[in-house]
C-alpha cells in the first residue's frame, strides 16, 4: 500500500446531547442511570394523542453553539420527521431539521503537528434521540428502554475538509472542549453524550472528485475514532490497489477486532420521508433572543487565549494550555481572582507546572486536584509577598497535595517563614564568614564565584528559609568586609 | 316538564333543571343510556357504553353541583368521539388497532368538559381513524342514519352525529379534517362546529392529518355550540399549534343582529355537481338570510375545485407518519404470530388496521417517498396556499361564506364500496375550509325527500362568534333545528 499517492478526506457528524433538565419535546427528565422505562411519558412513549412541544433550553443551548462558532443563527428554522419503523423508536420517526437547521454554517479552529487548521461547519440541527434497545439478558427477546427517547441532540456537521485522523482528532477534541466550555453538553463519551459518525474516502492526489465515501457510525471515544478511520483509509487504498471499488454504505467499528463492518449498504437505506413536521410551528429566533444568550456566554476559549497573551502576558503555549479545556478555564480564573498582586505569569506557571505534573502522576483530572485553586492561590500570595520562597512553596505544595492544610498554618507550624530580618541573617553570615577565612580571602582576591559557595551555605544553615534578595544583599556588604 | 321531554331540551334547559334539583344528573344519565341501550342495535352510534362508569361520574357530578352551585354544566351529559384519549375508557379511534387500548391520560377536550362536570355517556363511534365520510370504515360496525336506518349517519363523526339526532346525547364532541363533523351534522340534520385551526387543543386528540385535524362540537342549536365552544376553547401550552389568544367568549356576540352582514355565496358551488334537492334548500336557506337583513354577495373560490387532490395529498402523507407508531411494540394490536421484527409490524399492521386506513398510508408513504415528494407533496402545499389566498380575497367582500356543506344528502350504505374516489368527491365544499384552517358550521336548513340537508357558514379566521351569531339568528327564525327524526322524537319511550 503506497497511503502516500492517495489524500484521505474526512467528514465528521457529531451528536452531542444537549445538557437541559427535560427532554427536547417533553417534560420528562434526562438524568442518566434511571431504571428502564421510568423517564420515559406518554410524549415519550409516542402514545396516541400526543404531542411534541420545543424545549427552550435546548433552542438557547443550540444558539449558544452557533454564536461560538460564528454561525448563522437561522431566524427561522423547521422540524422535519424522518420516518422510519424500529422498536426503540417510539412514534415510527425521528423530530429532527432537514432544509432548514437553526445553526448554518461556522467554523472551529484545531491545533495538530502541522499547525494551526480552520475547520469549516456545514450545520448544526436540533434533534431528538432514540430509546436504547437491550438485546442481552433476555431469552429470545429483545428489550426497549426508552428513557433516553426525546433526548435532546445537537447533530454538528463538518463540511469534507479534514485530510487525516490526526485531524480528524484534534477536531473532535476541539468540539468536545468547545461544548464543555459553553456548558452545552457534559462531553460524556461512556454514557453517549458526546459520539461521532466519520465519513471517510479517499482519492487519488491532485484528483478533483470525491471518491466513494463510506460513514463509520457512533465512535464514542476519540481513540476508537482515530482507530476506525486509520483501519478505514488502509481498508479503502488497498481495495482500490487492489482493482476493487468502494461501495457507498454504513459502517461499524469493532474495538475488540480493531476494524470496521458494513452495516448497510446505500441499496438498503431507508427512504426517510422526511417532511415538515405538522405537529411543529417554525421555530422562530428573534434577534432579541440571540442578544439575550449571547450576553449570557462565557468569553470564548480564543478570545480568553489572546487576553491572556495581550492582557496577562503570558506566552502562546501557556495560554493555549490554560484555554484548552473548561476545566483549566476555570481554575486559572478562580486562581488568578483569588490570589490578588500575584504575578500572572507565575500563577500559569504554576499550573502548568507543578499542579498539572502532580496531575500526572496521580493519574487525576483537573476537576479531582488535590490542591484546589482557592489553596494554591494562597500559597502562591505567600511567595508573591516574600514570606516564603519558591523553593519552599514547591515543598509546601507536596505536603498541602498528600496531607492537605492550610498554607498559612503550615508555615508557622512547620516554621518555614523565610527570614526576612536582617539582624537574625547578619548573624548566620558573621558566623560563616569567620567560620571559612580561606574562601573569605579567595572571594577578596577577585574569585567571584566564591560568592555562590556563601548563599549556599547560608540556605543550608537557614533551611531555605533565607529571603533570597536579601541574602545577597547582605552577603556582598559582610565579604566586602570593612 | 317530563324527564322524556328534557332529554331532548338545550343545555340552557336541562342546566336550569339541575339546577332547581327537578333531576338529578344520575336520573338525567340513566334516561339516556336507557335510550342508548335501546338505540344500539339499530343505530350502533356508541363503541363502548360503560353504565356503571357513567353513573359514577353522574353520581361525583350531583356531589359536584351542591359544591359548585355556580357551574352551569355539571351534570350535563354528553357523548364523547372516540377519538379523544379519556384516562380510564377504551379509546379505539374506531379501530382494532386499539380495540383494547385504555388511555393513560385525557386529552384536553376531555379534561376541559370533565372540570366543567360534564358526564360521559359513552364512546361514540366513527370511522377508523377518522378516514371516511360515512361511518362505514369503523371496526366496530356502521352507525345507521336515525332519519332513515338504510343510509349513512356521515362521517367521520358519524356516531357522534346520529346521538344527539337521536337524541341519545344533548351534544357531543367531534374532529373535522376534511368535514368529519360538518357533513354528517348536515346529514343528520343537527348543528356542528369545525373551529379555527388553533382554536381548540389537539392535545389527546389521536392524529388523522396533524396540519388539518380540529376539535368541535355537535349539538342540537347554535346556541349550545357557542356554550360548548366557550368550554373547549383556548390556549394549551402541550399543543403547540394551540394558538394564544384572549378572544371574547362564543356565547356573548351570540345575540347581535345580523342586519348589515355580507353574506358571500360562491358561484362554483351551485354549479355541476350539487344535487337539485340540495341545491333548493340552501338556496332558500340564504333567502332567508337576505330576509333577515344580510346582504348577498357572489364571490368567486376558483381555487377551490383543487382541494380534493390537495387533500389526498397532505392528509395521507401526513397520516402514514402520524400512523406508524401502531407498531405492536408498546401498545394497540399485537398479531399473536411472528418470526421476526419485520414480521412484527406486517402482521400487527396488516390485522390492526381495515383497508381505508391502509390505502391513505399507502398514498401518503408514496407521495412522500424519494423523487415523488416535490411533485406531490410540495405542488400539494402550494395549491393549498392559493386555495386560502382565495378565501383571504373573498372575506374582503364578505363577512362570511355560505353555501352547501354537501352535494347530496346522506347515501344509502354501501354505495360506494367499490369506489373509494367517488366517496372522497362529495367533500368539495367542506375541504377547502380545513385546508385553510378557517371556522365554519352546519346548521340544518330544510329536507330533500324526507332527508336533512345542512346549510354551510365560513368565517375568517377566529370570527367563530360571527358565524354562531348568524346561524342563531337562522335558528331564531326558522324552526329546521328543531326537528326530530319520527322514530327518535322521543315518543316511542
Amino acid at each position: 500500500m503506497t497511503q502516500k499517492n492517495w489524500e484521505v478526506v474526512i467528514g465528521l457528524e457529531t451528536h452531542a446531547q444537549l445538557s437541559t433538565l427535560s427532554k427536547i419535546f417533553s417534560g420528562a427528565s434526562t438524568a442518566f442511570g434511571a431504571e428502564p422505562n421510568t423517564q420515559a411519558c406518554p410524549v415519550d412513549l409516542g402514545f396516541p394523542g400526543v404531542l411534541p412541544v420545543p424545549n427552550r433550553a435546548a433552542v438557547e443551548r443550540a444558539i449558544r453553539f452557533g454564536l461560538a462558532v460564528g454561525a448563522h443563527i437561522a431566524p427561522v428554522s423547521i422540524f422535519a420527521r424522518k420516518n422510519y419503523f424500529y422498536p426503540d423508536l417510539p412514534k415510527g420517526y425521528q423530530i429532527s431539521q432537514m432544509e432548514l437547521p437553526v445553526v448554518q454554517g461556522g467554523s472551529l479552529r484545531i491545533q495538530t503537528k502541522a499547525g494551526e487548521k480552520v475547520v469549516n461547519l456545514t450545520r448544526a440541527h436540533l434533534e431528538e434521540d432514540a430509546g436504547k434497545s437491550l438485546h442481552e439478558d433476555f431469552q429470545g427477546q429483545s428489550g426497549i428502554d426508552l428513557n433516553r427517547a426525546g433526548t435532546p441532540l445537537l447533530e454538528i456537521v463538518t463540511e469534507p475538509e479534514m485530510r487525516s485522523s490526526e485531524e480528524a482528532v484534534a477536531y473532535a477534541r476541539a468540539l468536545h472542549a468547545l461544548v464543555r466550555w459553553i456548558e452545552i453538553c457534559d462531553g460524556n463519551m461512556q454514557e453517549g453524550s458526546f459520539r461521532c459518525d466519520a465519513n471517510v474516502s479517499v482519492r487519488p492526489l491532485g484528483q478533483k472528485e470525491f471518491g466513494t465515501r463510506c460513514e463509520i457510525k457512533n465512535l464514542n471515544s476519540f481513540r476508537f475514532l482515530e482507530r476506525a478511520i486509520e483501519f478505514e483509509i488502509k481498508r479503502q487504498i488497498e481495495l482500490i490497489e487492489d482493482g476493487g471499488k468502494v461501495v457507498q454504505e454504513t459502517r461499524l467499528y469493532d474495538p475488540d477486532r480493531d476494524e470496521t463492518r458494513s452495516m448497510r449498504s446505500k441499496e438498503d437505506a431507508h427512504d426517510y420521508r422526511y417532511f415538515p413536521d405538522p405537529d411543529l410551528p417554525p421555530l422562530c429566533v428573534s434577534t432579541e433572543w440571540i442578544a439575550e444568550v449571547a450576553a449570557g456566554m462565557p468569553e470564548l476559549p480564543e478570545v480568553r487565549k489572546v487576553r491572556y497573551e495581550t492582557e496577562l502576558g503570558l506566552s502562546a503555549y501557556d495560554a493555549g494550555l490554560l484555554t484548552a479545556t473548561r476545566e483549566a478555564g476555570e481554575y486559572f480564573e478562580a486562581l488568578q481572582s483569588a490570589a490578588k498582586g500575584v504575578d500572572a505569569k507565575l500563577c500559569a506557571n504554576w499550573v502548568n507546572g507543578e499542579l498539572s505534573a502532580a496531575l500526572n502522576r496521580a493519574g487525576l483530572e483537573l476537576t479531582d486536584a488535590k490542591v484546589s485553586a482557592t489553596k494554591l492561590a494562597g500559597l502562591l500570595v505567600r511567595v508573591g509577598d516574600g514570606t516564603i520562597s519558591g523553593k519552599i512553596a514547591k515543598e509546601l505544595f507536596e505536603i498541602m497535595w498528600s496531607e492537605g492544610g492550610e498554607v498559612d498554618a503550615l508555615i508557622e507550624s512547620r516554621g518555614l517563614r523565610q527570614i526576612s530580618d536582617t539582624g537574625a541573617l547578619e548573624v548566620v553570615l558573621k558566623e560563616l564568614i569567620s567560620k571559612h577565612p580561606t574562601q573569605v580571602e579567595e572571594y577578596r582576591g577577585g574569585k567571584e564565584k566564591v560568592f555562590g559557595f556563601f548563599v549556599g551555605q547560608a540556605m543550608k544553615a537557614t533551611q531555605g528559609k533565607a529571603n533570597p534578595a536579601q541574602l545577597n544583599e547582605l552577603l556582598k556588604i559582610l565579604l566586602a568586609g570593612d | 316538564m317530563s324527564l322524556t321531554e328534557l332529554l331532548n331540551q338545550g343545555l340552557l334547559e336541562i342546566s336550569a333543571a339541575l339546577g332547581r334539583r327537578e333531576v338529578s344528573a344520575v336520573e338525567l344519565a340513566t334516561a339516556y343510556l336507557d335510550r342508548i341501550d335501546q338505540a344500539q342495535p339499530e343505530l350502533n352510534a356508541f363503541i363502548t357504553v360503560d353504565r356503571k362508569h357513567t353513573l359514577q361520574e353522574a353520581a361525583l357530578a350531583d356531589e359536584m353541583r351542591v359544591a359548585s352551585p355556580d357551574l352551569p354544566w355539571v351534570g350535563i351529559p354528553i357523548a364523547q368521539k372516540d377519538l379523544f384519549c379519556a384516562k380510564g375508557w377504551r379509546t379505539t379511534a374506531g379501530s382494532r388497532m386499539l380495540e383494547n387500548f385504555i388511555s393513560p391520560y385525557d386529552a384536553h377536550v376531555v379534561e376541559q368538559l370533565n372540570r366543567q362536570g360534564f358526564v360521559t355517556l359513552g364512546r361514540a363511534n366513527m370511522d377508523e381513524f377518522a378516514m371516511g365520510s360515512s361511518n362505514e370504515n369503523s371496526f366496530f360496525g356502521p352507525v345507521k342514519n336515525p332519519w332513515d336506518l338504510t343510509r349513512v349517519p356521515g362521517g367521520s363523526s358519524g356516531g357522534s352525529a346520529a346521538a344527539v339526532a337521536a337524541g341519545l346525547a344533548p351534544a357531543a364532541t367531534g374532529t373535522d379534517t376534511g368535514g368529519s363533523i360538518r357533513q354528517p351534522a348536515a346529514w343528520c340534520g343537527i348543528s356542528g362546529i369545525k373551529p379555527t385551526y388553533g382554536r381548540v387543543s389537539r392535545y389527546g386528540m389521536i392524529a388523522y392529518a396533524s396540519s388539518l385535524d380540529q376539535a368541535g362540537m355537535f349539538a342540537r342549536s347554535a346556541q349550545d355550540l357557542a356554550l360548548l365552544m366557550d368550554v373547549i376553547s383556548g390556549h394549551d401550552p402541550r399543543d403547540a399549534t394551540s394558538v394564544n389568544r384572549q378572544d371574547a367568549p362564543c356565547s356573548h356576540g351570540l345575540h347581535q343582529p345580523i342586519r348589515g352582514l355580507r353574506v358571500g355565496i360562491p358561484k362554483q358551488w351551485f354549479g355541476k355537481g350539487l344535487s337539485d334537492g340540495v341545491k333548493a334548500v340552501v338556496e332558500s336557506a340564504i333567502q332567508e338570510l337576505l330576509a333577515l337583513g344580510c346582504e348577498g354577495v357572489e364571490i368567486d373560490l376558483p381555487m377551490s375545485e383543487q382541494a380534493i387532490p390537495a387533500y389526498y395529498v397532505i392528509a395521507p402523507a401526513e397520516a402514514s407518519s402520524n400512523l406508524s407508531r401502531f407498531d405492536g411494540v408498546r401498545f394497540g394490536h399485537r398479531a399473536a404470530q411472528y418470526k421476526d421484527l419485520g414480521e412484527l409490524y406486517e402482521h400487527s399492521r396488516g390485522e390492526g388496521f381495515g383497508p381505508e386506513v391502509k390505502r391513505r398510508i399507502l398514498m401518503g408513504s408514496y407521495v412522500l417517498s424519494h423523487g415523488y415528494y416535490d411533485a406531490y407533496y410540495l405542488q400539494a402545499q402550494r395549491v393549498r396556499r392559493l386555495i386560502a389566498n382565495d378565501f383571504e380575497r373573498a372575506f374582503e367582500r364578505c363577512d362570511v361564506i355560505a353555501g352547501p356543506v354537501a352535494p347530496t344528502t346522506a347515501f344509502p350504505l354501501g354505495s360506494f364500496g367499490a369506489d373509494p374516489v367517488q366517496m372522497y368527491l362529495a367533500d368539495l365544499y367542506t375541504i377547502p375550509v380545513n385546508l385553510a384552517g378557517l371556522p365554519a358550521l352546519s346548521v340544518p336548513a330544510g329536507f330533500d325527500h324526507g332527508l336533512p340537508v345542512g346549510l354551510q357558514l365560513i368565517g375568517p379566521w377566529w370570527e367563530e362568534t360571527r358565524l354562531l351569531q348568524m346561524a342563531h339568528a337562522f335558528q331564531t327564525a326558522t324552526d329546521w333545528h328543531t326537528k326530530r327524526p319520527a322514530s327518535y322524537s322521543g315518543v316511542t319511550q
